[in-house]
């Protein structure tokens, strides 16, 4: 923890998204790929073995005929509460929740690619790079150039846009503020939503929308009887897709998107 | 001049095939090696996009290998507990082929990790960075420390080939080593009681998971101790089955009845003592682990081809057959009942080693997720066969040039008269 950090108070930032409200367009998966240098798919990548830090997901209610409703998840990494379990599994601390912002962040310089974290995310959010990360000729010059691209052989996930979080501090610190401004740290997925869906904020501030999210009673987190604290909230109207947050039941899967 | 360098190196007393054939029986297992070290190498070189592992299949065949061979190399640590620590002296007869299958199984092991993960040339940050929360922290601790363990009691082994006692130094060395056995087995076996439980915690704290995730005794799930007390109980099956095999392979008798009695005998009980810690483990479980994280024991099941066959055939078919098997006295005196039901344990822990990391892997934990399947690509099998094929061979060498069962002589001169009536039987090693 910084010195800075310390004279602030702890945030826990999270996001809240309506499901009802997605219509599986994808543009927060290519925000996402853009922001965070997130190779092009190489030849061979199948939709298991892609680098996908948010992931959009087709769900249904298993009904037939007239009577079929679709809806779409995103799923990111749900930036889990302090015993987030792949945080204690790393065996050299690649992993760590940062206690300033309740992000649980990745350290790929330090990564041994063992993939044990991987194994005790029960959100499937963690992606592991199978190839060596290329851009076409041309490409590379899109690259964001306050985001390092990882390397074959390490684990990758959603960050919450750090290189937008360090930019913000940066500002802050330039106009001689401790605090920074909500509206300079906005992930790229939460801009790029052309529905507004997905809002993100700190959950500790009642008045941000995230929190305010968060508290509606229609609103859910994902495999919560695990006691993982995820801090991405999803809500939604249909009682069908609140089901979501459960266990899998054998013969009612959902397709994947 | 091979061939009498060759001779030259076989230990005295004891009778081996002629070099040509020795080569012979070499050349296929080298030929694995090859092809194993050519998978490994594509592997390493152009990554693990080589495997079929995914981002949701993320462990695959080698952790299962991995967790299976140091499961049935236990009996290098168990056997040089129960000889040097619990005074079993009878066991004197196998605790060198017991050094050499647990040095095969461990490097073999670490060999097949340093090709799975992603970063091989990073694995000294586990040293440096240590999580002392991780159980793989514990897993990488313990077995570098105690394959460094085995090396060291391997060593009096093969510097008691007859060639190598000419070098004075060499004699000298040996017998400090030997002095000290009763501290490595002592070390030996501390380390291996904590990696063989730190493998069976490295599921068991998996709350993410709830088929693998079990409740905790102290800071260690369940599974910690449950790996133990398999691993102890197969280590003894497993040195009976390749003794057996050796003795059929070779032709030689190389261990007394009452070694493979008293074997089978400390299998069985903590084969038992396993069956009953298994069966306890399973029902709280069931009853009351699964379903306070939201997720029915049932639903797991109900996932072909993992139907409740498997939880029966681990326990039952696997573990309490082969136990009761081997607890009777006049079943285990008759090879037919005995071989087969060490062979049963074997299977029955690759059994629960499998289920942990396979089954786990492929059970679906989000509500709209796939149940998914996965099949080794051929470098993944290939890297496998490697390590097989380099297992066989330093077995082979270990069993041609060193004294790894000092009963051979002993046992060769009371069948010395049925063995002139059949010298067609004399070893292939």
């Amino acid at each position: 923890m910084t010195g800075e950090n310390r004279k602030t108070a702890a945030a826990r930032y999270g996001m809240t998204i309506d499901v009802d409200r997605c219509n599986g367009c994808g543009s927060c998966m290519v925000a996402c790929a853009v922001e965070n240098n997130v190779p092009p798919a190489a030849a061979g990548v199948t939709d298991r073995t892609g680098l996908t830090w948010i992931r959009v997901f087709r769900i249904d209610n298993g009904a037939d005929g007239a009577d079929r409703r679709s809806a779409f998840v995103p799923v990111l990494c749900q930036h889990c509460g302090k015993d987030a379990p792949c945080v204690s599994v790393c065996p050299q601390q690649a992993v760590d929740v940062d206690p300033a912002t309740g992000i649980v962040g990745q350290m790929p310089e330090r990564c041994l690619g063992c993939r044990y974290c991987m194994a005790a995310c029960p959100y499937h959010a963690r992606y592991f790079n199978w190839w060596d990360p290329a851009w076409p000729a041309g490409m590379e010059k899109t690259l964001n150039p306050d985001v390092a691209p990882r390397m074959r052989g390490v684990v990758e996930k959603c960050n919450f846009c750090h290189g937008r979080w360090h930019a913000a501090k940066a500002k802050a610190a330039a106009n001689g503020k401790v605090e920074i401004d909500p509206a300079d740290y906005i992930p790229a997925c939460v801009e790029a939503c052309p529905s507004g869906a997905i809002h993100f904020g700190n959950l500790n501030d009642p008045s941000t929308e995230a929190a305010r999210g968060a508290r509606q009673a229609n609103s859910f987190r994902m495999l919560e009887s695990l006691g993982t604290d995820p801090k991405i909230h999803y809500q939604s109207r249909k009682a069908w897709v609140r089901e979501i947050s459960s266990a899998p039941r054998p013969g009612r899967e959902n397709a994947r998107g | 001049m091979v061939k009498q360098l060759d001779k030259e190196f076989i230990t005295r007393g004891v009778r081996r095939c002629s070099t040509p054939r020795f080569v012979l029986w070499l050349t296929p297992w080298v030929a694995l090696l090859i092809f194993g070290a050519y998978c490994a190498g594509l592997c390493l070189v152009k990554g693990l996009n080589q495997t079929n592992m995914d981002n949701r299949y993320a462990f695959g065949l080698w952790i299962f290998v991995d967790l299976t061979i140091i499961a049935l190399g236990a009996g290098a640590f168990f056997t040089g507990f129960l000889l040097y620590i619990l005074k079993f002296k009878e066991l004197k007869a196998v605790i060198n082929s017991a050094v050499v299958i647990g040095v095969v199984c461990y490097s073999g092991a670490m060999a097949a990790l340093m090709v799975d993960v992603g970063q091989p040339l990073r694995a000294w940050f586990t040293f440096w960075y240590p999580n002392v929360h991780s159980m793989l922290t514990e897993v990488t601790f313990c077995i570098s420390c105690y394959l460094t363990v085995l090396l060291i009691e391997y060593l009096p082994i093969l510097l008691k080939n007859r060639k190598l006692r000419d070098i004075p130094a060499f004699l000298v060395f040996e017998f400090e080593l030997h002095k000290l056995i009763y501290v490595l087995a002592g070390v030996g076996t501390f380390l291996s009681f904590f990696h063989q439980g730190s493998l069976g915690g490295l599921y068991g704290v998996l709350r993410g998971r709830p088929f693998a995730f079990r409740e905790g005794i102290l800071v260690w799930p369940s599974t910690f101790f449950l790996f133990i007390i398999s691993a102890a109980a197969v280590g003894p099956s497993f040195l009976i089955c390749t003794t057996w095999l050796v003795e059929k392979i070779s032709g030689k008798r190389l261990a007394k009845d009452r070694v493979f009695d008293l074997l089978a005998r400390i299998s069985g009980i903590l084969l038992s003592v396993y069956v009953l810690a298994k069966t306890i483990d399973t029902l709280i479980w069931i009853n009351r682990t699964s379903p306070s994280l939201g997720f029915t024991a049932s639903q797991y099941y109900d996932w072909k081809p993992f139907g409740t066959w498997i939880l029966f055939a681990e326990i039952v078919v696997c573990g309490l057959v082969p136990a009761l098997i081997l607890l009777t006295p006049r079943l285990r005196a008759q090879r037919a009942w005995l071989i087969p039901a060490a062979a049963v344990a074997c299977c029955g822990v690759a059994l629960n080693r499998y289920v942990q990391t396979v089954q786990t892997m492929a059970l679906p934990t989000l509500s709209f997720d796939k149940f998914l399947t996965y099949t080794p690509s051929w470098q993944e099998t290939g890297t496998f066969l490697g390590v097989l094929a380099y297992g066989v061979l330093v077995y082979s060498f270990s069993f041609r040039y060193f004294q790894i069962f000092p009963e051979e002589r002993e046992l060769k001169i009371e069948v010395r008269p049925q063995q002139e009536e059949e010298p067609a039987l004399a070893g292939r090693f």
